[in-house]
């Protein structure tokens, strides 16, 4: 080994509590680079595998009662490739100790052959056999959720009578990779069930005998798919289609979809703002190294090395520090990364999922933390190499004070001198003392974004269930009854308020921009469940227009004024115009509301409705559950409590757990730039302070000289960084947020402070060792340092 | 490379009309007034003056290590006031070595590996080691700067400055952070350089009794040459009075 690197080494190994400070900073901002981008293949390739392998459907045509032979006629669509009917219906499964029924989707599968398309993956036990009705297949999440295994009977209630079926096997399926009852968001395993059965007894259970009512196309890679939609339901129309929609609005595929597009636009926005606080940092440390041995440049260069070599030399030490640090980046990604895959699994039903590594994201990791870590290093570098050999050899001229003018000249004289040098230190040196203002501000800044998400969450968990949702339960029913029914849901003893709602399933259009979701109907004063405005004040549903989710105006890209084309799914399937009278503040979903009364006329079906709210007495929950559960038009209930439950702990373990990594991130990355502040101010004056100590000065007189100079920065920095830290909060609620879900970008007043007392702990801890290193040092020493 | 059968002894140096101007406007510094002088090679010369004279100047820009604002310097028939850059590092990497008032050391490296500093990027230099016992530290060449005496560290960096068997050496004041039982350790050492390898050497100082050692004196003022004074009656440093 040469020994210029040998004295690279030592270096390292002298200044390596800063080096492992800035090679901390790099790592986690590759660390965030290599888990997103590994995460983001893990999931698209699994996902496009998966789809692969158990052929899944492009395009789905859900139909009232369509005849078999219909099917030839869809398989001869140019374009289409296969073709596969099936049967789906509405389930209840009741469980033993449970007072309401669990709502099921039934799906057959052919008696007579493997699923063309949407083949299922048998995780356990067998599929049903094709000679027994009463076998089924039941969805893995939900069996395990109750503990059931095959061999278990379930008894489940479908299209109005109760079946006693046998579980012979469990079963996962692309289509099902995530699973909501319909009307919710969220998933729980333990609340919405999948079983497959033959098709034979399906077709019994739906009297759907000969018919299906679900077709399922895959199409080939050229061809049009708006042209087969329209052809598919051209051809569906006669039989009551609902109107066939391609994968993209596939609810499963939906959810995973914006999954990874939420991955992809939080790994692009968030890495590069820690490199480029690490770029900063060693643009920080370098020059300071270089400026204390431009003793040793010179002499370097005094012996013949060219400045290339010279230079080469401090270029690899800044390239240790960053490729050390994007390695540890690139392990703990793995680990991370790896950890985070099996949280996912949690949400998301792959039969398997391996964290994949992404190698770009290596290679981009790499290239992007030692860029700009050396465009720092080589902008010192430039200056040095001017000097001549014996300039750089001269120790530098000493910095040149001022005296002040009138006004600060009076403020100082009530200084005493280690507060004066404090002072003109500060003044003297404006773009440095910027420099490290800066740092520790984006540190400050980063941790008030940081602790703003986090309340953020919390925010949209209150918005969602204490104020636009004011109910206990919400019932569905299997078909669209008449209002009057309300009255015999506030019979039920324990039913203190009922409210009905209107939902249809429909597309949105608005220019070239669409939305397939739906439209929900609320009576005019509406009690239990509202849209709400910014302030939270209930919205007024006007008679002849449509109040949007900003979500869903975002995603069409329509203003108040604007005619929507609406599209609707159900009953006669009408095609309205209807203008949008407001927009209405949501945190979760994209829902659009309609005044009932005009949604029902105009579906051309008055005084109908899909389901209702409820407020009942927790004394007498039991009662009204047993009380729905034998209703026959009830279709599924579903309790606030659960779906609340439900997205905390979505919140809290899927995407959302990447907040609590960011938020660790912020700390490291806030004690760096601290830490290293500190440490370049004691470096600097170290031998200033020695002379302080040899005229009589106490230990703790010359630590205020350094301290001083950094609470002044510290606290300078925290109105900074709070300023910072409130719009950076936009940036990253943005990157969270999802068409699932928006997280709000607010600050609470309690976030700056304790963000603020965050990098109070960082700028305390850091003059805690620093001051232990100014009780240690050397006087004599110090004093022979030749700066 | 030293003296040949000539009459007329090679030169190693010969400037003319040489100026160093620092700063600029009312801050103007004239280190040099116009320096015209010629050192012959193989000589021992000392220069001699007061703080702020220019001798160190001059050392600066005879090394390679500054450039002069006005006036030629030949080396060896070469012009160094003419040179690029790259040819001055050139210059600096094959022929010269240097020895600075307080030692400049690498803090980080050992003895041994300071001298191999310099070594590997000479094109004929003497092995450490031998280095290292020319200057009487042949045990010490694992110490690091911070475990040696200042006139051990100054040893050492003389050995590294002599190590690429310079053409010239210049020494800076190589005596003046050191007692004087050290300081002519160091001096002796400096003489047998010259005797042994041939090298010109020159040596900046203001202790005047240096003088007494030298081939050939430099006396400076205020930017010029006072004197030059050919000595007659060299003495060796044991007998020098300090």
């Amino acid at each position: 080994m040469s020994p210029l690197d040998r004295k690279l080494l030592r270096d390292l190994w002298r200044i390596k509590g800063q080096a492992t400070a800035i090679g901390a900073v790099i790592a986690v901002g590759v660390l965030l680079l290599v888990m997103m981008s590994g995460l983001i293949t893990s999931l698209d390739e699994t996902r496009r595998a998966y789809y692969e392998r158990y052929r899944l459907a492009d395009i789905f045509a859900p139909v009232k009662r369509a005849p078999q032979h219909l099917l030839a006629e869809l398989a001869a669509i140019p374009g289409v490739n296969t073709v596969e009917g099936r049967i789906t219906g509405h389930a209840l499964i009741n469980l033993p100790g449970l007072d309401i029924p669990l709502r099921a989707q039934a799906v057959s599968t052919p008696d007579f052959h493997t699923p063309r398309l949407n083949d299922f993956y048998l995780s356990a036990g067998r599929a049903p056999s094709r000679e027994r009705l009463d076998e089924v297949m039941l969805l893995k999440g939900f069996a395990e959720a109750h503990g059931l295994q095959p061999g278990a009977v379930l008894d489940v209630t479908m299209n109005g009578a109760r079946h006693t079926l046998r579980i012979v096997g469990l079963a996962q399926a692309p289509e099902f990779l995530y699973t909501t009852a319909p009307g919710e968001l969220m998933s729980d395993d333990a609340r919405y069930a999948v079983i497959w059965m033959n098709t034979q007894s399906l077709a019994a259970a739906y009297d759907l005998d000969g018919a299906f009512n679900e077709a399922l196309l895959s199409i080939g890679r050229d061809s049009q798919p708006q042209e087969i939609l329209n052809a598919v339901d051209r051809l569906l129309d006669p039989y009551g289609g609902f109107g066939a929609y391609g994968l993209e609005d596939h609810t499963s595929n939906r959810f995973i979809s914006e999954e990874i597009a939420g991955l992809r636009a939080t790994g692009s926005a968030v890495p590069p703002i820690f490199l480029a606080v690490a770029a900063f940092l060693l643009y920080i440390v370098v020059s300071r190294m270089v400026e204390a041995e431009r003793g040793q440049i010179g002499l370097i260069k005094a012996f013949g090395y060219t400045n290339l070599e010279t230079g080469l030399h401090y270029f690899k030490l800044i390239l240790a520090i960053a490729a050390g640090g994007a390695i540890v980046g690139c392990l703990l990604g793995i680990l991370a990364g790896r950890a985070l895959v099996d949280v996912y699994l949690l949400y998301f039903k792959f039969p398997f999922l391996i964290f994949q590594l992404e190698p770009g994201s290596f290679i981009t990791g790499f290239t992007v933390s030692v860029g700009a870590a050396s465009a720092g290093g080589l902008l010192v570098l430039r200056r040095v190499f001017r000097l001549t050999p014996a300039s750089a050899m001269q120790p530098p001229a000493p910095p040149h004070y001022k005296q002040l003018g009138k006004m600060a000249r009076s403020i100082q004289s009530a200084l005493d001198q280690p507060s004066r040098m404090v002072v003109r230190r500060l003044t003297r040196q404006p773009g440095r003392m910027a420099g490290a203002i800066a740092g520790i501000a984006a540190g400050m800044g980063l941790s008030v974004a940081m602790v703003g998400i986090m309340s953020g969450f919390n925010e949209a968990i209150d918005l969602t269930f204490n104020v636009v949702d004011q109910s206990d339960l919400s019932v569905t029913f299997n078909e669209p009854l008449s209002t009057t029914s309300l009255g015999n849901l506030r019979n039920i003893p324990g039913v203190m308020d009922a409210q009905s709602i209107r939902t249809v399933s429909a597309v949105l259009r608005y220019g070239r921009n669409r939305h397939l979701g739906a439209i929900s109907g609320l009576p005019p004063n509406s009690r239990l469940y509202r849209a709400v405005d910014r302030s939270m004040g209930t919205i007024h549903l006007p008679t002849g227009g449509i109040i949007l989710a900003e979500p869903l105006a975002r995603i069409l890209n329509a203003r108040v004024g604007d005619v929507l084309t609406i599209a609707v799914r159900e009953s006669r399937r009408p095609t309205l115009e209807v203008p949008v009278a407001g927009i209405a503040q949501t945190l979760l979903g994209a829902p659009a509301y309609m005044d009932l009364d005009s949604l029902n006329r105009a579906l051309g079906e008055p005084n109908r409705m899909s389901g209702a709210y409820l407020r009942i007495d927790s004394a007498q929950q039991s009662t009204v559950y047993r009380t729905l559960k034998d209703m026959p038009t009830v279709a599924g209930v579903s309790l606030k409590r659960d779906a609340r439950n439900a997205l905390q702990e979505q919140m809290d373990m899927g995407a959302g757990a990447m907040r609590y990594i960011m938020l660790a991130v912020a700390g490291i990355i806030t004690f760096g730039i601290v830490y290293n502040a500190a440490r370049i101010a004691y470096a600097e004056r170290a031998r200033d302070l020695a002379s302080l100590s040899v005229i009589g000065f106490t230990r703790s007189e010359v630590a205020f000289v350094l301290l001083g100079e950094l609470a002044v920065v510290t606290l300078v920095a925290l109105p900074a960084g709070s300023v910072l830290g409130y719009y950076l909060s936009f940036a990253v609620a943005a990157g969270f947020s999802t068409d699932l879900y928006q997280i709000p970008a607010q600050v609470p007043a309690a976030g700056y402070g304790a963000a603020a007392l965050a990098v109070l702990a960082a700028a305390s801890l850091s003059g805690w060792l620093v001051k232990r290193d100014i009780d240690g040092s050397d006087i004599v020493s110090a004093l022979k340092a030749r700066e | 490379m030293c003296q040949t059968g000539n009459k007329e002894p090679l030169k190693a140096f010969t400037t003319r009309g040489l100026t160093k101007v620092y700063g600029e406007g009312a801050a103007q510094v004239h280190a040099l007034r116009g320096v015209d002088v010629e050192i012959p090679a193989g000589e021992l010369v000392v220069l001699l003056g007061p703080s702020g004279s220019g001798k160190s100047t001059l050392l600066n820009i005879l090394g390679g290590l500054d450039r002069a604002s006005q006036g030629s310097v030949l080396f060896q028939e070469q012009n160094l006031a003419g040179m690029t850059d790259v040819e001055l590092t050139r210059y600096r990497r094959d022929h010269v070595g240097f020895v600075f008032q307080f030692y400049n050391l690498m803090p980080s490296l050992t003895a041994y590996e300071n001298i191999e500093l310099v070594t590997e990027i000479a094109a004929d230099p003497m092995s450490p080691a031998r280095a290292l016992e020319l200057v009487g530290l042949g045990e010490r060449g694992d110490s690091f700067p911070s475990q040696l005496s200042g006139g051990e560290q100054q040893r050492v960096a003389i050995a590294r400055a002599v190590a690429k068997q310079p053409t010239v050496l210049f020494c800076d004041e190589p005596t003046g952070a050191l007692d004087s039982t050290t300081g002519r350790a160091v001096l002796q050492v400096l003489k047998s350089v010259n005797e042994t390898l041939g090298a010109t050497v020159l040596i900046v100082t203001h202790a005047a009794a240096t003088a007494d050692m030298a081939d050939r004196v430099i006396h400076f003022a205020d930017g010029r040459i006072r004197e030059v004074r050919v000595n007659r009656n060299k003495r060796d440093p044991q007998d020098i009075e300090w």
